[in-house]
């Protein structure tokens, strides 16, 4: 019991890394933070910038009173906005008013502004907060919305991440992702930790302590429970884990190794890959644990199954034409057939939610590099998204518009988001962990 | 018996919160979402939310426990290989030999790889490492069933370093009593 609760600890608001981030072994306080999901501070910040061709300009100006909340959600939402590489963010300066504003239109048109976004926070009688914003599209000269909405205080960030939805929303056509989670590792010293945060990073909450590795999470269609590898057994056992409640249990914990776990679209099944027979092949098994099927047999490895969102199909690494190579086969199992060609070692498939693109990782040299590679066009050829060399567990978001994967920085393994075009990136940092692991999770928070 | 444990941990954090007065109180404990009442013309944001901010803290630590025995018990492997090569036949047979002896004697061998590439593909060649020595273990009599071949690809390396001689060491079976 000497090492109940955990190494994360958000020293002060405002803090901005997991630099910040102590290891309290012993620290009562420290344990407390751990177990109560104390929110480790840090946020993807972008990093590398590219000039992209449908960047939006615009302008969020600071939301009236925000100041009197621990929170900045004009702040929170411009990182959303710029983070997602479909925005230009226009400099506001101190500028300031409200959803009830009527502002100077040609002003902000004269700025290069093509929408604009001024809200407020008020504090409710029963001391939670009312968040309110209006989007106007400065072109047009006309107001394209706005909301109300009475949350917690510990809300409030998800209440910004939500505007930042919205207008994502109006402004693409497409569903943002910015109110959707993350789950990640943490590993440093003797400590293993699964982690679940915001897409941006913050307010992160321990699902997971262990002393053994953990690998491989993958979170069920319904966002409420995650799957992974744990070593805590002392082999490779996977598990089912609801991540609000801690209910935890293992599905596939037969003789050898059990990993590798991709939900079926409905979350009634998993594929995993088992070593109970001999050698590492792929099953399917219920979400219970139960009726374990044989999806296909080779001699060699197969491994890093994913299913298409459709369900109709099976993508795994295999090396069973000599080197590892993506293939992918029914969901059901039968023939499978090779999608990577280009390349003599490509691993670790991620498929976008519309099955149109693969993202995996290709070994050139020495380099581990994260690719995309167009499904839908016969003949296209892996486009290389990374100057890095050591990128690993790419993951799509739920829009299919960014990835989250990642890949060693100055001696550590860090976090990276990135635009399918490479174009915009930003980075998790940490100076005292190593982040591992990443895999987004799905709408409906 | 977890559930028991975390109600412990749960009553520990309570009796010592008071201790960090610095805590503010409105962000001390997972807070479940709140549906938010929603006006003008929102569509995508806002709305009913299924309570799902919570997460629930679960403590495994302290679980491990690894005997080895007093053979010898390391087995390296070539890059990309689970070759069991000749300068190891005195480790098989040695432990070989130990199994037969003893036939309620038990093992996992442990397969490791390289940091290189990923942590499922690492587990997979790991697993065919360990199920390489195993064979060369029942070839010398060792029934099947006193041994069980496990990975953990290249999540515990017996040595950081990211040159060949770190690697080297790492491609690795470990022989592991039960």
């Amino acid at each position: 019991m000497d090492d109940v609760g955990g190494e994360m600890t958000r020293m002060a608001p405002g803090s901005s890394s997991l630099s910040q981030i102590r290891f309290s072994r012993r620290s009562a306080c420290g344990a407390l933070l751990a177990l109560a999901g104390w929110p480790a501070a840090a946020q993807f910040r972008v990093e590398i910038s590219g000039v992209g061709a449908t960047q939006l300009p615009i302008a969020v100006v600071r939301f009236r009173d925000e100041d009197k909340t621990n929170q900045s959600p004009s702040a929170i939402i411009r990182a959303d906005l710029e983070r997602s590489g479909a925005f230009r963010i226009v400099d506001t300066g101190s500028t300031s008013f409200d959803e009830a504003s009527r502002p100077d239109i040609a002003q902000w048109r004269g700025r290069a502004a093509d929408a604009l976004v001024g809200g407020s926070v008020t504090r409710l009688a029963d001391g939670r907060y009312d968040i309110r914003f209006k989007l106007w599209d400065v072109v047009k000269g006309s107001e394209l919305g706005g909301q109300s909405n009475a949350v917690e205080a510990s809300e409030l960030r998800l209440a910004a991440h939500r505007i930042a939805d919205f207008i994502y929303e109006k402004l693409t056509g497409e569903k943002g992702v910015f109110s959707t989670r993350i789950a990640y590792v943490t590993h440093s010293g003797q400590r293993y930790t699964l982690r679940v945060a915001d897409a941006d990073g913050e307010n992160g909450q321990v699902a997971l302590n262990s002393g053994q590795p953990i690998i491989s999470p993958a979170w069920s269609p319904n966002g409420k429970e995650l799957a992974y590898v744990s070593f805590e057994r002392q082999k490779a056992v996977v598990f089912v884990h609801t991540v609000a409640t801690g209910e935890r249990r293992a599905i596939a914990d037969f003789r050898g190794s059990n990993s590798a776990p991709a939900w079926t679209p409905d979350g009634e099944r998993l594929a995993v890959t088992l070593s109970r027979e001999g050698g590492s092949q792929l099953f399917s098994i219920g979400r219970n644990g139960g009726d374990p099927r044989r999806l296909a047999s080779s001699p060699a490895i197969d491994t890093e199954a994913e299913y298409s969102a459709d369900g109709k199909w099976l993508y795994f690494t295999s090396d069973r034409g000599g080197a590892p190579q993506i293939y992918r086969m029914a969901a059901g199992g039968g023939n499978a057939e090779r999608v990577t060609f280009s390349g003599g070692y490509n691993i670790s498939p991620a498929l976008s939610p519309d099955g149109k693109t693969l993202a995996y990782v290709t070994r050139s040299g020495n380099a581990f590099r994260l690719v995309v590679l167009d499904l839908a066009t016969t003949g296209a050829q892996p486009q290389p998204i990374t100057d890095t060399s050591d990128d690993e567990h790419p993951s799509f978001a739920p829009n299919g518009r960014l990835l989250i994967y990642a890949t060693r920085a100055n001696g550590r393994s860090v976090l990276m988001t990135t635009t399918l075009d490479g174009k915009i990136k930003a980075r998790l940092p940490s100076q005292t962990a190593d982040l591992r692991e990443p895999v987004w999770g799905p709408y409906g928070r | 018996m977890k559930t028991l444990h975390r109600h412990l941990l749960a009553a520990i954090a309570a009796a010592s919160l008071a201790a960090c007065s610095s805590v503010p109180l409105d962000s001390q404990a997972p807070v479940e979402s709140r549906t938010g009442t929603t006006s003008g013309t929102g569509a995508g944001a806002g709305g009913a939310s299924s309570s799902q901010t919570r997460v629930a803290p679960v403590d495994v630590t302290g679980t491990s426990n690894v005997n080895f025995t007093n053979l010898p018990r390391i087995v390296y492997f070539d890059f990309d290989s689970y070759v069991v090569k000749d300068q190891y036949r005195p480790v098989i047979e040695a432990n070989a030999k130990a199994l037969t002896t003893n036939r309620k004697m038990h093992m996992a061998v442990e397969g490791h790889t390289d940091d290189r590439g990923s942590s499922e593909y690492n587990l997979a060649l790991g697993q065919r490492r360990a199920e390489a020595v195993v064979k060369s273990l029942t070839l010398l009599g060792a029934d099947p069933t006193q041994l069980e071949a496990v990975s953990f690809g290249k999540e515990r390396p017996a040595v950081q370093g990211e040159n060949e001689e770190a690697w080297a060491k790492n491609r690795r079976a470990e022989l592991a009593s039960r």
